[in-house]
């Protein structure tokens, strides 16, 4: 009988053919009766009254079928914290906001509308940046900031620009700080950046007359963009229908809601057509959600010896003029605040601020890849200060079971090992053998490390689930919630299903589009989340169908159920292998010698459920936030060009304590690109603003981002499994681990290389030059 | 806006098509004749998505107006496979995972499997050179790499 061992191995993923031959289909490419085209009247002005609207001249004109100014939809949208207006209400608060939107039979023609609109503004005095945000008297971005909506642990402050304020106090920090030998203060930042999915977001709305909605968008996580449509709206959730087609790259970006309700809004005002909006890629920068900018400030204390004693962390997040995703990335910054260290004494403030800028969004490490840029780099600044090599430093420290989290709780014997991923990567960059630093071409090259952990950032009371049904041929279908954005889950999963169940992974298909009407439920797809839960979730679907095959099989072979054995499309008595019954002969019913039929289709399902997780300490954070914590360590091995400035990256070694790596070559392919991504944040990628807040690189000529010629000579993936026992096969979530720890790595090369400190992200060829010139910035 | 008469050839079909002046050949192919599987993600020339075949040169589609197209033989990515089968450079992108999201595969394909025509045996740098006006934003890159090289590999091979 053949082995089905499928979870381990480097499978192709089941959509490959689909996508390669250019068959499969996104939303952008679903074709409509009637459809009209959606295009967007945006604001020219960071923070504005609406003094006056004119839109007869756009509405006469033949073929445009709806005009909507936000006066007319005062609906407020979010996940975390409902602050999000679809249309600018009353004033604008970035540039690049949409004021008026118009649906036209042409894009064209909606184009030809919007133009047409008259509006007047008042400028108001605007405020960009957080730390000036903050001060007595600066302008509010929000003045109504105590009527809007938000999770339980959020902790917005009326009357400020703070729409979160996350508190941790863990020990005594005073005392620590008293104890330590030396005491070492760091500022650092990183500006807004912009996730850049290939594909653009694009909605379609369709509010039928009869009250139903329809909506396909490009949407991770199309239970939630349900959820909250009917609570936006006010509309009950049983007559929205979302969908979800292939999905161009999300990387946090099309997490929560987007511009649906603006879709559905539109094509309720033209009499139920549907409505499509496909953002262009300057409104994906101007328009649409971005990475939040950060201010980090960090004050180690520690001992001659190497041990922390005492941290005081503020983390400032510049989240734009919306915060319905930034409130929660600073409470998870903040919950995780140290980097995986065990550090006795932690005050953390973490707040997420009001500006004027486009709004934040979830950027593939939640906050991580910001924040550990900070702590990373402050790791090896603070071991020079006590003359310690970085890599002992760090390993003194580490999160090792046994020790406790900045939110008090005990990291359990199986959560994985942040010292077997250093030493891997130490090990891969020749960690403390002796290197030539200058090559024979007057180059300098240099190594560095960082060590990062995430848990997936979310509410406490998550679910996810999933479906296996046996179909009449034997062959099963997988149904999830979950969505299929690039990241591989789907063929994992199948893997797994065709494993439990010993058949060949061709008998395993998995439902391709999500439909909140027919899926199971799933949250979000978000969080690196979907391995652990979903996975979870699908294993038990397969035990359920498992239970109901032996049911039927007990019923025709006169064999106890318990007795009953599932291989090779076949159950049979596992003593007696001849006894048996194909998988395909009881997918409907089972049949009995004189013809009567037993039992029925067979289905199974599983949940899960969030396990253990509650509300933290509004005062100390204390609490337990994490599900499972991912750690890892990357290494960068870099060589810079004294003369011009030039930075080459020879090799970025990443380990991650995955657990098991359920497909390895997804899982390399997972490495690469949030590498490559975190590169990108690490050396090229930044919103620059004029003093107007208008953002001056808003297309790919000047938003430059990764291309083949700029990637690491050399990529290292070393995976290390620790299994965690109450994972699917002890699997972790790694999407958005790869990103984390780039950063710091390359800043710390750099400085091994140079003797050049950087502390502002990104190290851009300019920057880096006037670094080794010694300019002031 | 004036309207033109032009024929094309697509993936080997004669079209004759009413066009505006202004409509490029990315919208002709898309929103015309439903040819879907070539990308859109940025309509400046920027990403190289929308990159198909113009007498079997690579073209950015969005750069190219309908009706300069007029007379030309024009192939999509839905014109490579033939009978459902793959060809080598489509097969080593499903085999080495340089697939993620998905949504510059065709772009990418599309550009390799040109290079590898004008360029049988090409290094790695070469290979990157080759592929540096598409963006993807999943795969960091490597496993495309690695694919490209591969079928070049393949492809030598079958010739020989
Ligand atoms: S869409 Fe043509 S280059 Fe981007
Ligand atoms: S695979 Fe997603 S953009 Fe390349």
């Amino acid at each position: 009988m053949p082995e089905y061992s499928y979870v381990g191995k480097e499978v192709p993923r089941l959509d490959a053919v689909e996508k390669v031959t250019g068959a499969a289909l996104y939303t952008a490419d679903l074709k409509f009766q009637g459809l009209l085209y959606a295009r967007l009247l945006k604001s020219p002005y960071a923070h504005a009254k609406i003094v006056r609207i004119d839109t007869s001249k756009a509405e006469r004109l033949p073929g445009v079928h709806a005009v909507l100014t936000g006066e007319e939809i005062p609906y407020r949208f979010g996940i975390y914290m409902s602050d999000k207006y679809m249309l600018a209400y009353k004033k604008t608060r970035y540039v690049g906001e949409p004021v008026v939107a118009v649906a036209a039979e042409s894009e064209e023609l909606a184009e030809e509308a919007a133009e047409l609109i008259e509006v007047e503004y008042e400028e108001l005095p605007a405020v960009f940046d957080p730390r000036e945000a903050l001060k007595e008297g600066a302008p509010l971005v929000h003045e109504g900031l105590d009527e809007y909506l938000h999770a339980p642990f959020i902790f917005p402050k009326a009357g400020t620009n703070i729409a979160n304020h996350f508190k941790l106090r863990k020990g005594d920090v005073e005392k620590g700080f008293k104890e330590a030998d030396v005491i070492v203060e760091n500022e650092f930042t990183q500006p807004m950046v912009q996730n850049v999915q290939m594909e653009p977001h694009v909605s379609i709305g369709q509010w039928h007359p009869n009250g139903r909605i329809d909506v396909w968008t490009s949407a991770q996580s199309p239970f939630a963009v349900r959820y909250l449509l009917s609570v936006g709206l006010g509309v009950p959730l049983h007559r929205i229908t979302v969908r979800v087609p292939f999905l161009g790259g999300g990387f946090g970006g099309k997490a929560g809601l987007h511009w649906e309700p603006l879709v559905v809004l539109l094509s309720r005002k033209a009499g139920g057509r549907p409505v499509k909006l496909l953002m262009t890629r300057e409104e994906e920068f101007n328009t649409a959600a971005v990475r939040q900018g950060m201010y980090a400030r960090i004050k180690t204390g520690v001992k001659r010896d190497g041990r922390i004693t005492a941290e005081e962390i503020l983390y400032i997040w510049d989240s734009g003029a919306y915060a319905d995703y930034a409130v929660n990335i600073a409470r998870a910054a903040g919950y995780s605040c140290t980097g995986p260290y065990d550090v006795p004494n932690v005050k953390c403030d973490s707040l997420t601020v009001y500006t004027n800028h486009p709004y934040g969004t979830a950027y593939r490490g939640f906050g991580h890849v910001e924040f550990h840029w900070a702590t990373e780099r402050q790791m090896d600044l603070v071991a020079r200060e006590i003359g310690m090599d970085p890599l002992e430093f760090r390993l003194k420290n580490a999160a090792l079971p046994g020790k406790v989290t900045p939110t008090g709780e005990v990291l359990a014997d199986d959560c994985g090992r942040v010292d077997q991923c250093l030493k891997a990567v130490a090990e891969e960059l020749g960690w403390g053998k002796p290197r030539e630093k200058r090559t024979e071409n007057g180059k300098l090259q240099g190594i560095g490390i960082a060590a990062l952990w995430k848990a997936p950032a979310m509410p406490s009371y998550t679910s996810s689930s999933a479906i296996v049904k046996l179909n009449e041929d034997g062959t099963v279908l997988l149904s999830l919630g979950l969505t299929e954005m690039g990241q591989g889950t789907e063929t994992a999963f199948a893997q797994m299903v065709a494993q439990e169940l010993k058949i060949p992974l061709e008998k395993v298909n998995v439902v391709r589009e999500r439909n909140t009407d027919t899926a199971p439920y799933s949250w979000q797809t978000v969080a690196s989340r979907g391995t652990f839960m979903d996975g979870n979730a699908v294993l038990r679907a397969v035990d359920d169908l498992k239970r109901k095959i032996k049911e039927t099989a007990s019923d025709l072979l006169g064999y106890p159920p318990e007795s009953i054995a599932i291989a090779d499309g076949y159950a049979f008595v596992a003593r007696e292998p001849d006894k048996r019954v194909s998988l395909a002969q009881i997918a409907t019913c089972g049949v009995l010698p004189d013809g009567r039929g037993v039992r029925g289709p067979l289905l199974g399902y599983g949940y899960y459920t969030a396990e253990g997780l509650t509300f933290l300490d509004p005062e100390t954070g204390q609490g337990r936030p994490a599900l499972m914590w991912t750690f890892g360590a990357q290494g960068a091995e870099v060589e810079v060009d004294p003369e011009t400035g030039d930075l080459r990256i020879l090799k970025v070694a990443t380990a991650l304590d995955l657990g098991k790596a359920l497909n390895p070559l997804l899982v390399k392919g997972q490495i690469y690109g949030g590498v490559v991504q975190g590169l990108g944040t690490t050396v090229m990628e930044e919103f620059i603003f004029d003093e107007k807040g208008r953002l001056l690189n808003n297309n790919l000529t000047d938003y430059k981002i990764f291309r083949t010629q700029d990637i690491p000579d050399k990529f290292v993936p070393i995976l290390i499994e620790n299994p965690q026992r109450n994972a699917p096969y002890g699997a972790r979530g790694i999407g958005e681990h790869p990103t984390i720890g780039i950063a710091a790595a390359v800043a710390n090369a750099i400085y091994d290389a140079t003797g050049v400190d950087f502390f502002d992200l990104p190290i851009t060829r300019e920057r880096l030059w006037k670094g080794l010139k010694g300019v002031k910035k | 806006m004036s309207k033109h008469r032009i024929s094309l050839k697509v993936n080997g079909r004669l079209h004759e098509l009413e066009v505006e002046a202004n409509k490029t050949l990315l919208r002709l192919l898309r929103e015309d004749l439903g040819l879907t599987g070539t990308k859109c993600a940025c309509e400046r020339g920027d990403c190289g998505l929308c990159t198909v075949w113009l007498d079997g040169k690579p073209v950015k589609s969005c750069l190219v107006l309908a009706v300069e197209a007029d007379g030309h033989e024009i192939t999509t990515i839905e014109g490579l496979a033939r009978d459902g089968k793959l060809t080598p450079v489509q097969q080593k992108f499903v085999e080495h995972g340089a697939v993620q999201c998905g949504f510059c595969t065709p772009g990418m394909i599309m550009v390799a499997e040109a290079f590898l025509r004008e360029n049988p045996n090409p290094t790695e740098e070469e290979v990157k050179e080759a592929l540096g006006g598409v963006l993807c934003r999943c795969t960091g890159y490597r496993q495309i790499i690695d694919a490209v090289l591969d079928a070049a590999k393949e492809m030598r091979k079958a010739s020989t």
